[in-house]
């Protein structure tokens, strides 16, 4: 059901700013990564290189062993990989229970999909709101309704980016709570998040990425105490903390 | 909860404080939510009502300038719901419609005289315009659908001017002067039912078909498309053979529209069959009823298509219509964006909202 996804030596380019320096990434199979940094330092371009959204410049994506580098968004979905944006991209105009139904169905019938849907919806706790307009819902249920759609079509891989991200704290664990249950099952998850707590206490493996280059990679402990974070993204103060 | 989950695998049901209950009208069922709304009744009992009123029309209106409108209305009927099932649902707004419109016509015109067709031989060519409408559609969308919003919207006229132009110049289209279709020997008195009844079943046809599409997967991935390409791609929806198919069906019904009027008027001069107006007229129609609904396009069809043609007769100069349309084109996008049947209902949900408030029920 899941695969290991990989960036190696990906390096991408905006006009004179470099994003992506040769940059290495592994979300293993079946394991929760975290993937940190400061603002700018290239998790959701990494984000959109891995799902086709922005070609690379030099280097290579793969999922499993099958590269996947350049293949268009469709196509990256279909293999198995789904992902959710910073800012919430649901259809505003269309249900939420058509939001469910947009996702490619893979050897599903209709009746099928649309049982995943509603089983889905009621699993992330916003399926009384299947028939409202998406365009209604409070972004944090917008957030659900992201992760929901995501998982529609099974995805092996889900990256999220930022899923705590101005939600409330109750809403925080509850989100928290799903991705443990779905990787329970052996999904693999990638998550971009500036909440520690949220990655620390979630997160089998987490990476952190500065100036487009990859600091540290390591399990949540290790990284908490690796002065190279400390110093490019944590802060003096958590040194300090970490010291204490 | 719950069991099975199609092919995935089994969920624990959640909650989330944010929660609210199931929305008004809704049942839930073991497989799914399904409707109950009176509205929907009424909704059949007008349609059919509708239906039945548009095919008594010309038995009791038997004045041949009346039915005249309603061959034409109609026809716009068609014309406006194609246009809405590629660009109201889409999001992609075509200003480039007349194309299609115009290729129908003049291929009816040519095709009628190079085959000496006369009389009711000639309405076998409708389909086989609509025919070549839509061939000429595919490399026009695979040009135009490369791009996006205002852009594709300025592609589209750039071409209709191409379109226009060629037809002013080309010899297969008689230049300027145009191409006469032989009008059939038919009794006077009745001359415009034939016409009528091919247009309303066309009108029927393409309004069924939107119906259809709507509520089809390919529906649901034309409308994902309006409101968020990007996301869509990233959810498996492959955005350019859903857009080509959409437009290239829509011309279809456009030809096919533009050659059963070419035929009813009995001549092809390229200042009316590809008129910059059309266009505008038909997103009017579409915008004033409501912009991707299937109602929508008929109700702006049905009010705006006799108005302007009643004014036309009425007025011997004709461009007060033409500023008429003008005004209301304003009127509509300023204060009823969402055009008519949408505000409408809105205000309706609005009202019943109230209504339950002042009797203490939830809201």
């Amino acid at each position: 059901m899941t695969a290991d996804l990989r960036a190696v030596g990906v390096t991408k380019s905006f006009g004179g700013v470099q994003a992506l320096a040769e940059c290495s990434l592994v979300a293993r199979a079946g394991q929760i990564t975290g993937l940190i940094g400061p603002n700018g330092s290239g998790k959701t371009t990494l984000f959109n290189v891995m799902t086709g959204y922005e070609r690379v410049d030099a280097g290579q994506v793969f999922l499993g062993e099958q590269v996947i580098t350049g293949a268009p968004p469709p196509r990256v979905f279909a293999l198995g990989v789904g992902r959710t944006f910073q800012l919430t991209r649901v259809f505003p105009r269309l249900t939420v229970l058509e939001n469910m139904m947009v996702p490619a169905q893979r050897g599903r019938t209709a009746r099928q999909h649309r049982q995943r849907a509603l089983d889905l919806l009621a699993f992330t706790g916003i399926a009384g709101h299947a028939d409202a307009l998406a365009g209604t819902l409070s972004y944090g249920q917008r957030k659900l309704l992201e992760l929901a759609y995501v998982l529609v079509a099974d995805p092996a891989v889900v990256l999220l980016d930022e899923p705590a991200g101005g939600v409330n704290p109750s809403l925080i664990i509850h989100i928290a709570d799903r991705i443990r249950e779905l990787n329970k099952d052996g999904r693999t998850f990638l998550i971009v998040e500036h909440n520690m707590e949220f990655v620390m206490g979630l997160c089998d493996q987490v990476t952190v990425l500065d100036s487009g280059a990859v600091v540290a990679s390591g399990p949540p402990e290790e990284i908490r105490s690796n002065p190279r974070v400390l110093d490019a993204y944590l802060g003096r103060d958590a040194e300090a903390d970490a010291d204490d | 909860m719950t069991g099975s989950t199609g092919t995935g695998g089994p969920l624990t049901e959640g909650t989330v404080t944010e929660a609210a209950p199931p929305a008004p009208n809704t049942l839930r069922t073991g497989t799914g939510w399904i409707r109950h709304s009176p509205a929907r009744m009424l909704a059949a009992g007008v349609v059919t009502a509708l239906l039945v009123m548009v095919a008594v029309f010309p038995l009791v209106f038997t004045n041949q300038t009346v039915t005249n409108i309603g061959v034409v209305t109609l026809i716009f009927v068609a014309v406006a719901s194609a246009w809405n099932l590629f660009s109201g649902y889409s999001g992609y707004l075509s200003l480039g419609h007349a194309i299609f419109y115009g290729a129908g016509a003049y291929f009816l015109a040519v095709a009628a005289k190079d085959w000496n067709l006369t009389g009711s031989a000639i309405f076998w060519l409708v389909p086989l315009a609509g025919v070549v409408a839509a061939l000429i559609a595919i490399p026009l969308g695979l040009v135009a659908l490369r791009v996006r919003r205002h852009t594709f919207v300025v592609i589209t006229i750039a071409f209709f001017f191409i379109a226009q132009l060629s037809a002013s110049n080309l010899g297969i289209t008689g230049g300027s002067s145009g191409l006469i279709v032989p009008a059939p020997n038919w009794n006077p008195t009745t001359y415009n039912n034939p016409f009528y009844y091919l247009a309303m079943l066309l009108a029927a046809a393409t309004v069924a078909l939107s119906v259809v599409i709507r509520r089809s997967r390919f529906g649901l991935q034309l409308r994902a498309i309006r409101d968020d390409e990007d996301r869509a791609a990233g959810l498996g929806v492959r955005a350019m053979p859903v857009k080509l198919t959409a437009l290239v069906i829509s011309a279809f019904i456009t030809g096919m529209a533009g050659a059963l009027w070419v035929y009813f008027i009995g001549e092809a001069v390229p200042q009316f069959v590809f008129d910059p107006l059309f266009d505008l007229a038909v997103v009017l129609m579409a915008f004033f009823g409501g912009l991707g609904t299937v109602a929508g396009p008929v109700l702006g069809a049905l009010v705006l298509e006799p108005t302007q043609l009643y004014l036309t007769l009425e007025q011997s100069n004709g461009y007060e219509s033409e500023i008429l349309f003008g005004v209301l084109f304003l009127v509509v996008i300023l204060f009823l964006p969402r055009g008519v049947l949408p505000t409408a209902a809105e205000y309706l949900s609005k009202g019943r909202a109230r209504l339950r408030r002042g009797r203490g029920g939830t809201p």
